[in-house]
């Protein structure tokens, strides 16, 4: 079949099943865009890159599948960079295609032209820069091979919009061989059985689960081993959800900002089982002083990650979903009472702080949010002391699934996280939880929600300040703030209005409840703004 | 301490800057870095004289092995490689010392591959050390020029660094 190479691209990602692509359209990419016009697949238009970047990110984290951002050449391709940045450091597997100026152009400062390949280059899994149209078959289904599968991240595609142009034969290969690229996958059997007798010999065992688990699907089989072998539960950022928050064997999350029951159980367990967990410098301070003390088994699919950030007594590469099944074939339920009843003793009962008039506690809110909505809600944080609020006082049920930006700590993700999220699983409710500094970094997805009708729940914790910055002024700098003051933020409930969203505002009990139910049980797209103190602090 | 690590690469524009990127991002030092083709025009090969302590190798190597196009890696034990180094050095002899200078060269085997009524220019390939000794007896005659390589290692006897199929 003689078609355009950029009717292949179009082609290839029917292959793939990609349904929904997001994206920004520029001269360099037109061919692309004219033929994605041919295929079923639906295109959200962002209003600026970064966020095409993002919404994808939230689809492909729900889907578990590579997922699509397009944009042109240029600054359209520069733009994506931090969306793909915060891909790479939370593993999510992207497929960003973007434009590029004519072969020939290539090299001479052309209008719009950036070294996207080169500028893209620490923050990709891989990269390709198309220079034979051939290829466009051979590299989309590497692509989308090498972006789902080990470790995801994201893949960048750069196509010369010379290349979009020409004519090749078409037929999409359905193997992919890769002679530098062979992730493994199942775990060394011999290793299993060592991680399985260290399990049993462990008097105070502990499974610290991080986002990998959602990487590899293996919430069930976390939850089962820890159940079978009665072994308590904490989680990274980006393992939240992975454990029902009420099961008694989950303890919370660790970290700076984590909570003193899961700091006290890494300090205390003889044995740490690190599950996808990269033990990153928000989640263990001091892994050096840790891995002297305790016996570490990490389970990674990434070599790399293990012995990285901290030394492991038992390592074990490969997908955490296969290796924990291979450890639930051969484990026998075991009971750990002591050492369980030891870590009843550090929990506390929920406190929320009395507030001034006229704000809600942030974290009540919060905690009220989680006991009204849906059991498989997905709730998306962004960035700042919103997002430390939402994960140590949201209660996740079973199916229910927490995202965020954990690893790069991007700002403004949670908004277009959430539009993806909700355009991958329309039946669940989605809703977005951030702060007046966040939104105003991304604010303007509003209407790529509007328009293509994308109904998320938006929860805006508003205290006119950078809340996290103040309060690192505040502790580490005297107290002498600066440049943390929103003043000239516009009133947000207006501005939801003037999108045609609607919107309300939260100062009290009475409107919080409302507000609350609203979130819960709205079918389309609301906007609620919670008033916070100031001052309110970040644990 | 230093580590001799050959990388066979995919024979691919834009691999070795993937690689330098690699090195600079994650603060490994490098004091050479040479890359040439193989037997298998598909493939490249790189050979990196790194510094650091076991971690780091351990490190380079994991991060080397996660580049898609890097197709293996191998960093040498001590003893276990012959590694080589080219220099080409001009020196600013006229005739009076010409003779001096190719007594050094005959007894370090090196070679005299250009010569003109005021320079000499002088070609040695061998390790690294032996290198650096050449270099400060030719020293004093006044190099006004001087190029090296970055080091080439082979693995010593019957075994081959070689791509699994």
């Amino acid at each position: 079949m003689r078609i355009t190479a950029a009717q292949a691209m179009a082609k290839c990602l029917t292959a793939e099943g990609v349904s929904v692509a997001f994206g920004y359209p520029g001269a360099a990419i037109c061919p692309f865009y004219d033929a994605l016009l041919e295929t079923d697949i639906r295109h959200i238009l962002v209003r600026h890159e970064a966020n095409a970047g993002h919404e994808a990110s939230g689809y492909a984290r729900i889907t578990g599948k590579p997922a699509v951002c397009i944009a042109t050449s240029g600054p359209g391709a520069v733009n994506l960079i931090t969306a793909i940045a915060t891909a790479y450091a939370d593993s999510v597997p992207l497929i960003c295609i973007t434009g590029q100026v004519n072969r020939e152009q290539i090299g001479s400062d052309a209008f719009q032209e950036a070294d996207i390949t080169g500028a893209a280059e620490p923050f990709v899994k891989h990269s390709y820069l198309v220079s034979d149209p051939n290829d466009i078959p051979r590299i989309f289904k590497e692509a989308f091979y090498i972006a789902g599968t080990g470790r995801p991240g994201p893949v960048l595609i750069d196509v010369p919009m010379d290349v979009q142009r020409e004519e090749i034969d078409f037929e999409y290969p359905e193997k992919v061989d890769i002679r530098g690229y062979k992730p493994t996958v199942k775990g060394n059997p011999m290793q299993v059985k060592r991680v399985y007798k260290a399990l049993c010999e462990a008097e105070k065992p502990l499974i610290c689960v991080g986002g990998g688990v959602f990487a590899a699907g293996a919430i069930e089989e976390v939850r089962g081993l820890a159940r079978k072998m009665q072994i308590p539960v904490i989680t990274t950022m980006m393992g939240i959800s992975a454990f029902p928050s009420g099961d008694p064997l989950f303890y919370g999350m660790i970290g700076t900002h984590g909570v003193k029951t899961a700091n006290r159980a890494v300090q205390e367990c003889d044995t740490l089982f690190l599950v996808g967990a990269r033990v990153g410098d928000r989640a263990v301070k001091t892994p050096l002083a840790l891995e002297k003390t305790t016996r570490i088994i990490h389970i990674d699919i990434d070599p790399a990650e293990i012995g990285k950030n901290i030394g492991a007594d038992l390592p074990l590469v490969g997908d955490a979903r296969l290796v924990l099944r291979q450890l639930l074939d051969i484990a026998e339920p075991a009971k750990h009472d002591d050492w369980l009843a030891h870590l009843e003793t550090f929990r506390t009962e929920k406190v929320f702080a009395d507030v001034p008039a006229g704000t809600v506690n942030p974290k009540l809110f919060i905690d009220t949010l989680s006991k009204a909505m849906p059991d498989d809600s997905v709730i998306c944080a962004d960035v700042g002391q919103n997002q430390i609020w939402t994960c140590t006082d949201y209660r996740f049920e079973d199916r229910g699934r927490f995202i965020t930006s954990g690893g790069m700590g991007t700002m403004g993700y949670s908004l277009p996280a959430a539009i993806g999220a909700k355009l991958a699983a329309p039946q669940r409710t989605v809703c977005a939880i951030c702060g007046d500094g966040s939104l105003q970094m991304s604010m303007m997805e509003l209407a790529t929600a509007v328009q293509h009708e994308v109904p998320v729940k938006l929860v805006v914790m508003t205290n006119t300040r950078l809340g996290m910055v103040r309060e690192l002024q505040t502790k580490g700098y005297g107290d002498r703030q600066t440049a943390v003051f929103l003043d000239g933020s516009p009133d947000f409930v207006k501005l939801a209005e003037a999108y045609g969203i609607p919107s309300m505002r939260v100062t009290d009990k009475e409107s919080m409840d409302a507000a609350i139910k609203r979130l819960a049980e709205d079918e389309g797209l609301l906007l609620v703004e919670v008033t916070v103190d100031k001052d309110f602090p970040t644990l | 301490m230093k580590h001799t690590i050959s990388v066979l690469v995919e024979n691919h524009s834009g691999v070795l800057s993937r690689i330098s990127g690699l090195f600079s991002r994650r603060g490994f030092n490098i004091d050479s870095l040479a890359v040439g083709p193989t037997h298998d025009p598909a493939v490249s090969r790189i050979t990196i004289i790194a510094d650091g302590d076991d971690y780091t190798v351990e490190q380079i190597e994991k991060q080397l092995n996660k580049l898609v196009e890097v197709i293996k890696v191998k960093t040498f034990a001590q003893g276990e490689c012959m590694a080589r180094e080219l220099l080409l050095v001009k020196v600013a002899a006229g005739a009076d010392k010409r003779q001096d200078i190719m007594t050094i060269c005959e007894i370090a085997n090196a070679r005299v591959i250009d010569l003109t009524t005021g320079t000499m220019t002088l070609e040695i390939c061998d390790k690294n050390e032996h290198l650096r000794r050449f270099e400060e007896l030719i020293a004093p005659y006044g190099i006004i020029e001087m190029v090296r390589t970055g080091t080439i290692a082979i693995q010593k006897g019957a075994e081959v660094i070689a791509p699994k199929k």
